[in-house]
């Protein structure tokens, strides 16, 4: 029917012809983590302490009022030293952690690409596993059939697609994370480090990707140490210190400085 | 296939039940994978595969009749009969929370990484205890007729009195499985209350032994109710009387909502945490 045609079409044109309205927004985000002072947290301690009149935890605030805007189709990193609050933005960014204070706003759909073989059980086999690890990245059952050749296809390990995962070498358990988790069509990425999978060649196959991703238009945040990929993927970077964004530009000029301040 | 494109606000969240039931609703098919990957997963590596669910509960219920049918045989005739079912329900309730309980210990890592709702792993769970349960109905209906038992039609209310038990087991499960993840040693506590829990469970014996003017406190235990009316079509080959039902299905809900209460208000807490 032509109505309903139309209507397919409307819900995917629509949003994508705001361009104006930026993919990613924070405004004075903070964020408070309460740290226990002793790893082994237990009642009996937690108890104990009170009685004594001490507190169990402190404070600590990995992100100080930070504001950042990242428009449809950017290419964004966030680097700065360990501790400085990288992490914890990509989780603000992926819902995973909501803001102490302060807004986040995203507009699309959020998959990190991040981990990619958290979600693995080594007893299922590499067909059972992609659709444990798709669902779990937010696909539906339908979603994962469709693209279940291309991810095979993709992640090179042959007729061990039906094997339990125990059996495989921890090359091939990276390719399959990797086809998984590059194969969501999000609107918004998020990378937290981890890009190197596999040998040379299969890396090169993995870097074709990522730009065939950006190409498409989709939004690509990325946290890295690695200043070379930074440059490479990105245009614009953050540099995060202590909590606070320090410079923001373009990727070039921010990573130099980044450079010259270590 | 279109993706709509999805719009996030924090400072715009609905309230965290309602979000959380939102959620789960969406990624209904995390909860069916998450199914599937529990049983096949328990079955994958044994060579008798599906019998295990049938032959395990059937080994601990021959072994426990061997002890007691002697001592309750003057208040309880075909004692296997009236211990089986309730055996089979209280193993349900115990599996099932004890899983919870330490998946929301094991799962915090998952839960900073990617984002799930994260009652998927303790409803996916239950779902689980309850493909077991329906499996070890086989051996049971199997000794009824070796007993010598009538198959009523008062066999189909029992499925009810399961979903009851179904939803108490996850309000418990999440409630401890929240508190653990703050105090670790509350996962371990609540094992010895479990163990504890059983024997002021009637299960194993029968509920005419007790003293009546100690009834009143059997009648405080939820679970009391849960295993009465569960075991009711099978030992007294009855339908599950209306009121028991009722208080049943209240109880199942009222705990299932408060512990889902408490554990969506405090999860992104376990998540802040250090």
């Amino acid at each position: 029917m032509i109505s309903s045609a139309a209507a397919d079409l409307a819900i995917s044109v629509i949003p994508r012809a705001q361009p104006a309205l930026p993919a990613v927004q924070l405004e004075g985000v903070w964020v408070r983590y309460r740290v226990p002072y002793d790893r082994g947290k237990s009642l009996k301690e937690y108890a104990i302490s009170r009685l004594r009149g001490g507190s169990a935890h402190f404070e600590h605030e990995a992100l100080k009022d930070v504001s950042l805007s990242i428009g449809r189709g950017e290419s964004v990193a966030i680097i700065g030293p360990n501790g400085s609050g990288k992490t914890t933005l990509l989780r603000l960014i992926a819902r995973v952690l909501t803001p102490s204070a302060g807004r986040v706003r995203t507009r699309g759909r959020v998959a990190p690409m991040l981990d990619v073989v958290g979600g693995f059980h080594p007893e299922l086999t590499g067909r059972e596993n992609i659709f444990l690890n798709g669902t779990l990245l937010g696909l539906s059952r339908r979603d994962i059939e469709a693209r279940l050749d291309r991810i095979v296809d993709f992640a090179e390990v042959g007729p061990f697609i039906d094997a339990p995962l125990r059996t495989y070498s921890s090359g091939m358990m990276a390719r399959l994370g990797f086809a998984v988790a590059s194969d969501t069509d999000a609107d918004i990425i998020v990378i937290d480090e981890a890009l190197g999978v596999g040998d040379e060649r299969f890396q090169r196959k993995c870097a074709a990707r990522i730009d065939a991703i950006q190409a498409h238009g989709t939004t690509f945040i990325l946290v890295s140490h690695d200043m070379h990929s930074v440059q490479r993927l990105c245009s614009r970077a953050v540099w995060l210190d202590r909590g606070r964004v320090r410079t923001a530009g373009r990727a070039a000029v921010v990573v130099n400085a980044f450079l010259e301040a270590q | 296939m279109s993706i709509a494109l999805r719009e996030y606000d924090s400072a715009r969240l609905p309230h965290p039940m309602l979000r959380e039931a939102a959620e789960l609703l969406r990624y209904r098919d995390l909860v069916r994978q998450l199914v599937t990957r529990n049983v096949k997963v328990r079955y994958k590596r044994s060579v008798l595969g599906f019998v295990w669910s049938m032959l395990g509960p059937l080994l601990s219920m021959t072994a426990l009749s061997l002890v007691f049918t002697q001592i309750f045989k003057p208040t309880t005739p075909l004692y296997p009969l009236y211990l089986f079912p309730g055996l089979l329900l209280w193993n349900f309730f115990a599996q099932t929370t004890s899983s919870i309980t330490a998946e929301v210990i094991g799962g915090v890592d998952l839960w900073r990484r990617i984002y799930t709702p994260r009652t998927a792993f303790a409803v996916a769970t239950t779902l689980t205890g309850l493909v077991h349960l329906a499996l070890a109905l086989v051996p049971l209906v199997l000794l009824m007729i070796a007993f010598g038992a009538p198959i009523t039609m008062a066999l189909t209310t029992a499925p009810l009195a399961a979903l009851a038990t179904a939803l108490f087991a996850l309000g418990i499960g999440l409630a401890v499985g929240s508190i653990a993840g703050h105090f670790a040693d509350v996962g371990d506590l609540f094992q010895v209350l479990l163990g504890t829990w059983l024997y002021f469970t009637p299960v194993i014996y029968p509920r005419a032994i007790l003293p009546e003017r100690f009834h009143w406190l059997w009648q405080l235990n939820p679970m009391t109710h849960m295993v009465d009316a569960f075991r009711m079509p099978f030992y007294q080959h009855a339908a599950i009387p209306f009121d028991l039902l009722l208080t049943t299905l209240g109880l199942g809900c009222a705990t299932c909502a408060a512990g889902w209460w408490l554990f969506t208000h405090t999860a992104d807490d376990l998540v802040r945490r250090g």
